[in-house]
């Protein structure tokens, strides 16, 4: 379970966050929906640790989430915006390498990759380094990564970023079958249908603060749009003239 | 601790495969020196075989000298006649024809035979700063036979010629040849500073901008491990690459010293790999002290490309202290050797001249660079807790 109380956070003059509070529980798909510079991407990362707010808190599973607190991380996946692979070194590599870092040991991270390769169809390329992948390639890896410990826990930043149908439906299999084994799967995106289509909760998030939470479905009939993309452009007050 | 293992064994074969990072640190950067340094002794070699060899000079009417010329002659100079006059003189030197041209007036034998200053024009050309070693044998062997036809003037006139050398200025050299060497091989602690800073250069960049250039730091901060422990690895892998190119450049400068042929110089260098061992001994305690200071310039930087700018400024800071110990010939002391890269100098020039190590001037250079090391280390550390390192 990962929940947000309360977020405040300010870079210089910029408010980013102003109050972020949700919940996204086990078994379910969590979609953090808002337009570009919501703030979307600096909730997440607060979430994994690597921005520490300047109040309010995050935590995981109950835990408080702290840079500190390496517990917490352990219970964590996280792909981050642009996947972010060591070019240099192989698909393999690069999921060991964090399995490792995780506590496997060399052992358990090498079955460990074997698993993640095959599960994503990533045996292919396994031995390939990684600077001459295409995006669905740099994305699945980085999220084999992510998966390497298996956490209990996983947050994704704009993962259908640069994929085409076919990946996107791959992927969004993938995270439903995760869902469907207990995971708490939370993922940020500025794309409605998306989240429409592959989330159980939906929270909107616009200007730092979440105007909105609920299933997709509720959140178009409170708003009484036609469409999700509607309920979304009346909830943030977005449209598309002024984007 | 695991997990920093995990970082250092990454790090390093990651670097491996890198193929700028081992040209420039294990390859570039620790062979410029010795190269630099050969060469340049084989050309203070050359020019020292320069002077037992013949120069050749040329003489316009050669005849109206003859004593001059036999001399010369008896001296390895190359007389060849050459008809002409002043003008042709010049153009020779100028065209670079001749280094020299030496031309004999028509008065000049009435002119010696009579008592009289006989006059001998030399044409050279200043300006080109090849030719005066020759240049200058040519006019030190006229001013000799000059001098010889003097002495026998005076003798003939019953006049002892030591009148004429009121003074005499004895030259006593007191260097040995090993110390003689140092003036060459005090370059050498140069060459191995520089090539610690080279070696760990590009890892110091990769573990801070690098990563963050690459979006990699984001998700290796989000990993369940303490930053300090990254650092660490990321910092003893730096300190590998440093520790290697040290190696490196020192067995290649030990390598190209025993082929140049240092006795020519009257030296001696103390060249045995016991010696190559010890130098690395007394330079490495400088490592963690550099990779720190890498480490933390590179994290202030905000790409890769300000950051190489930065520490090639950073280049020059280690490299101060020797220039500040050559300019006011600074000698050995305790408190001395407590300052990072000046105490190094001091115990590499010492192991160069094969003198008897100070036990307690090396304990205090090795604490003081580690200690100091350990200090910048925290800082380091504590500059990767900021979450400025990752915007």
């Amino acid at each position: 379970m990962i929940e947000a109380r309360q977020l405040v956070k300010r870079f210089g003059a910029v408010q980013a966050l102003n109050g972020v509070s949700f919940r996204a529980g086990d078994g379910r798909i969590t979609g953090l929906l808002g337009p570009n510079g919501a703030g979307k991407s600096t909730t997440l990362r607060i979430l994994y640790s690597t921005l520490k707010p300047d109040s309010g808190s995050a935590f995981i599973d109950g835990e408080l989430v702290e840079q500190e607190n390496v517990a917490v991380r352990r219970r964590l996946g996280v792909l981050p915006h642009n996947a972010g692979l060591y070019p240099s070194l192989t698909a393999r590599e690069n999921i060991e390498y964090f399995g490792r870092l995780a506590g496997l040991s060399s052992i358990a991270a090498r079955r460990r990759a074997d698993e993640l390769l095959t599960l994503l169809e990533l045996e292919d390329i396994a031995t390939r380094r990684a600077k001459g992948f295409s995006q669905g390639q740099r994305l699945k890896t980085a999220l084999a990564r992510a998966l390497v410990h298996a956490p209990r826990n996983l947050i994704l930043d704009e993962p259908t970023n640069g994929l085409d149908v076919p990946a996107v439906r791959k992927l969004r299999a993938l995270l439903q079958r995760l869902r469907d084994q207990g995971q708490c799967i939370l993922f940020s995106s500025h794309v409605m249908q998306e989240v429409a289509l592959l989330c159980d909760d939906a929270v909107v998030i616009a200007r730092g603060t979440v105007v909105a939470q609920g299933s997709p479905e509720e959140l178009r009939a409170a708003t009484g749009a036609d469409s999700f993309e509607d309920a979304f452009v009346a909830l943030t007050g977005v449209n598309g003239d002024d984007t | 601790m695991r997990a920093t293992l995990t970082v250092f064994v990454k790090e390093f074969l990651e670097n491996l495969r890198d193929r700028r990072t081992v040209m420039m640190a294990l390859l570039f950067g620790p062979l410029f020196g010795p190269i630099f340094f050969s060469l340049m002794l084989q050309f203070a070699l050359d020019r020292t075989r320069a002077i037992e060899t013949a120069v050749e000079l040329r003489m316009i009417n050669s005849a109206g000298a003859p004593n001059l010329v036999r001399f010369l002659e008896s001296h390895q100079v190359v007389v060849l006649d050459i008809k002409g006059d002043a003008a042709v003189a010049r153009s020779m030197v100028a065209d670079r024809k001749a280094k020299a041209v030496l031309e004999v007036p028509a008065d000049y034998g009435a002119r010696l035979a009579s008592g009289a200053p006989a006059p001998l024009r030399l044409y050279t050309d200043t300006s080109r700063n090849t030719d005066t070693r020759e240049v200058a044998r040519i006019r030190t062997l006229i001013n000799q036979h000059g001098q010889q036809i003097a002495t026998q003037r005076l003798a003939l006139r019953g006049v002892d010629a030591r009148l004429l050398v009121p003074v005499v200025l004895q030259n006593i050299d007191v260097s040995t040849p090993a110390s003689r060497a140092l003036l060459v091989l005090g370059m050498l602690s140069f060459f191995l500073v520089l090539s610690l800073l080279t070696g760990g250069m590009y890892l110091a960049m990769d573990s801070t901008v690098g990563e963050r250039d690459r979006g990699t730091l984001e998700p290796l901060l989000a990993t369940p491990v303490p930053r300090e422990a990254l650092l660490c690895g990321k910092l003893l892998a730096t300190c590998a690459y440093m520790l290697l190119s040290l190696s490196i450049t020192t067995a290649a400068l030990f390598l190209a010293l025993s082929r140049l042929d240092l006795e020519q110089f009257g030296m001696s260098a103390n060249l045995d790999p016991r010696t190559a061992l010890a130098l690395i001994a007394v330079t490495a305690p400088l490592i963690p002290l550099l990779a720190a200071l890498m480490t933390l310039v590179a994290a202030q930087a905000r790409s890769t490309r300000e950051a190489q700018a930065w520490l090639g400024v950073l280049q020059l800071v280690p490299t101060l202290p020797l220039v500040f110990a050559s300019l006011m010939n600074l000698a050995p002391s305790l408190p001395l050797m407590a300052v990072p890269s000046l105490s190094q100098h001091f115990l590499i020039t010492a192991v160069l001249r094969a003198e008897q190590l100070h036990p307690l001037q090396v304990l205090v250079s090795v604490a003081s660079s580690l200690l100091l090391g350990v200090l910048l280390v925290m800082v380091a550390a504590r500059v990767y807790r900021r979450e400025s390192l990752l915007v």
